[in-house]
């Protein structure tokens, strides 16, 4: 359990700098340090409009690294150097940060929810899959094995491929997963059946963030608080893992069809 | 031998815990975990009659001195969730299910739909102040005590258990009312309405402005509700509000509770209350030479 001082109370940021990093992500430093582990999220709050939780893919000084989707990152997108938002957090349950031989699997938008983790780990494989090349971002920031769906650029074909291709051919301590559900349920998968311990930061339509209202409930976990991240131990008995979710009304959907209203 | 079971209208709690609603019961799994944490019933997220979003966010946050809400009843809507309640039937510990409707029709229809699935007791959400007209039945004696009759009409084997709102003059008249109109038990207390600004950003901190406050700040209210409920009626009461240990758990039973709901200590302490509660509990009978619980329903009131 992580014993940082949580901030319960929503607490003001102010937008440093932000900046582009593709035609449809930016990242948005603001005015002070937060100390998190990597894996563990905050709430970032836009009032009048909603609360969501986000990954710091900084924390000195802290940003978010956001990808233009729905209402509450077109309000984000909107905001200017010197306005303000609030947080509270850090919650939740971060990455084991392991001294071995790891490699990090990021889908899209995951390579943000593992780029402190990737800080933190010795000389990790990051192995980082998008659809296409202008999908790309921090770039220049990690060492990564790109893989893209259209053949675009890198590695042609899918992030889960490039890895079994690495552990057929090495072997590996630790695998790290973070994206779509559909690619770290495969990577679970080829962990298992490597026998390497697997962690992977999972996601769910996400409302108190505490542990009490349950709608980010996967099988008998909460995503909030028992998580994001679930160890192979965890990911093996949650039913839930790579077939369904909960929409906002609380109704238990196909990951097809929760995608589907996620955008 | 310490005996720390207790019964709502028949249905015997191996022990006086139970999960509130809407602390993590949205799914057959979470309402599993609690009874692996040895919690004696667990109380289902309230069911509507239709699919239902809630609000946005924020929805609950940690002021201070309790938990603020305004979720705002999501629900799948009680025809979309035959695969819970099917799961839900098969679990042999006391499972409460609780439903919330826009009008008297609503409930009755809810209650004859879930009746299939052989339902121990049905709770009335009648109380719920972050809905528009959430709060309409609980708040007029009458309306309280119709809901009620009409609901245990059709509920058969069923329990029918309202619960209550604080956010009233005189609870106990409203609870003798359903009494009357044939409720088995009475939950007592449902939050209390309030607010939280944030200052610096000029705005309630709730999506939905106002919300529902629980946790350790409405314990006196609940111990008075209960206390004054347990005066004017003989049917048992489920007592929560703000337990957050073994000795607030004594305390509303001696108050009158036959049961303790269970909620905001969840966040407090983690899915793992349900077992220290129990411990402490027994840890007082010990100490003060109590055998059984239900010698001390109500004796604060000798």
């Amino acid at each position: 359990m992580n014993k940082m001082e949580k901030q319960k109370i929503h607490k003001k940021l102010t937008i440093k700098q932000i900046v582009d990093e593709n035609y449809k992500t930016k990242t948005f430093f603001f005015n002070e340090d937060i100390d998190i582990n990597p894996g563990q999220f905050i709430m970032l709050w836009l009032p009048s409009v909603d609360e969501k939780p986000f990954s710091l893919s900084y924390k000195k000084p802290a940003a978010v690294t956001v990808e233009l989707k729905g209402s509450f990152t077109k309000e984000l997108f909107n905001l200017k150097q010197g306005d303000n938002l609030f947080y509270r957090g850090p919650f939740g349950n971060g990455f084991t940060v392991y001294s071995k031989k790891a490699i990090v699997v990021a889908g899209g938008m995951g390579l943000a929810g593992v780029s402190l983790l990737v800080e933190s780990l010795k000389n990790p494989m990051v192995i980082f899959g998008v659809k296409q090349k202008k999908d790309l971002f921090f770039k220049n920031r990690f060492d990564m094995d790109i893989c893209t769906d259209d053949n675009s650029i890198g590695y042609k074909g899918l992030a889960t491929e490039k890895l079994k291709q690495l552990l057929e051919e090495e072997k590996y301590d630790v695998i790290y997963a973070c994206g779509p559900e559909i690619m770290m349920k495969t990577v679970f998968d080829l962990a298992e059946k490597h026998k390497i311990k697997c962690e992977a930061s999972l996601e769910r339509f996400m409302r108190c963030g505490i542990g009490v209202c349950g709608s980010c409930a996967c099988g008998n976990k909460l995503v909030c608080r028992d998580g994001p991240v679930f160890g192979s131990d965890d990911l093996r008995e949650m039913k839930d893992f790579g077939i369904y979710a909960k929409l906002k009304s609380g109704k238990k959907a196909s990951l097809q069809e929760y995608h589907k209203w996620r955008g | 031998m310490l005996d720390l079971s207790t019964s709502i209208a028949g249905i015997k709690l191996k022990n006086p815990t139970i999960l509130s609603s809407g602390i993590l019961g949205t799914s057959p799994e979470l309402i599993k975990r609690a009874f692996e944490n040895n919690a004696g019933a667990a109380t289902i997220k309230s069911i509507g009659p239709k699919p239902r979003d809630g609000n946005n966010n924020p929805t609950v946050i940690d002021f201070g001195h309790g938990l603020l809400n305004a979720v705002g009843l999501p629900s799948p809507g009680y025809k979309n969730m035959d695969m819970e309640f099917n799961e839900l039937s098969k679990i042999k510990e006391p499972v409460i299910w609780s439903i919330y409707g826009n009008s008297i029709e609503d409930f009755v229809e809810i209650t004859k739909y879930i009746l299939k699935y052989k339902p121990k007791m049905i709770e009335l959400n009648i109380s719920c102040p972050n809905k528009e007209n959430g709060m309409l039945f609980s708040q007029d004696k009458e309306c309280a005590a119709d809901v009620t009759r009409k609901v245990k009409q059709v509920a058969k084997d069923s329990l029918v258990v309202p619960k209550l709102s604080p956010n009233v003059s005189n609870i106990a008249e409203i609870a003798y009312a359903c009494e009357k109109a044939g409720a088995d038990a009475i939950t007592a207390i449902n939050t209390l309405q309030g607010m939280v600004i944030n200052i610096d950003a000029k705005r309630p901190v709730l999506h939905y402005k106002k919300g529902g406050i629980s946790g350790p700040a409405i314990r006196p209210v609940a111990v008075r509700c209960v206390y004054e409920i347990y005066e004017k009626v003989s049917i048992p009461i489920i007592g929560t509000g703000g337990i957050m240990n073994g000795r607030d758990a004594v305390e509303i039973i001696q108050a009158g509770a036959s049961a303790v709901g269970i909620g905001s200590a969840v966040y407090y302490h983690g899915i793992g209350v349900f077992g220290s509660i129990i411990n402490e509990i027994k840890e007082w009978m010990q100490e003060n030479n109590h055998d059984s619980i239900k010698e001390l329903i109500g004796i604060a009131h000798e």
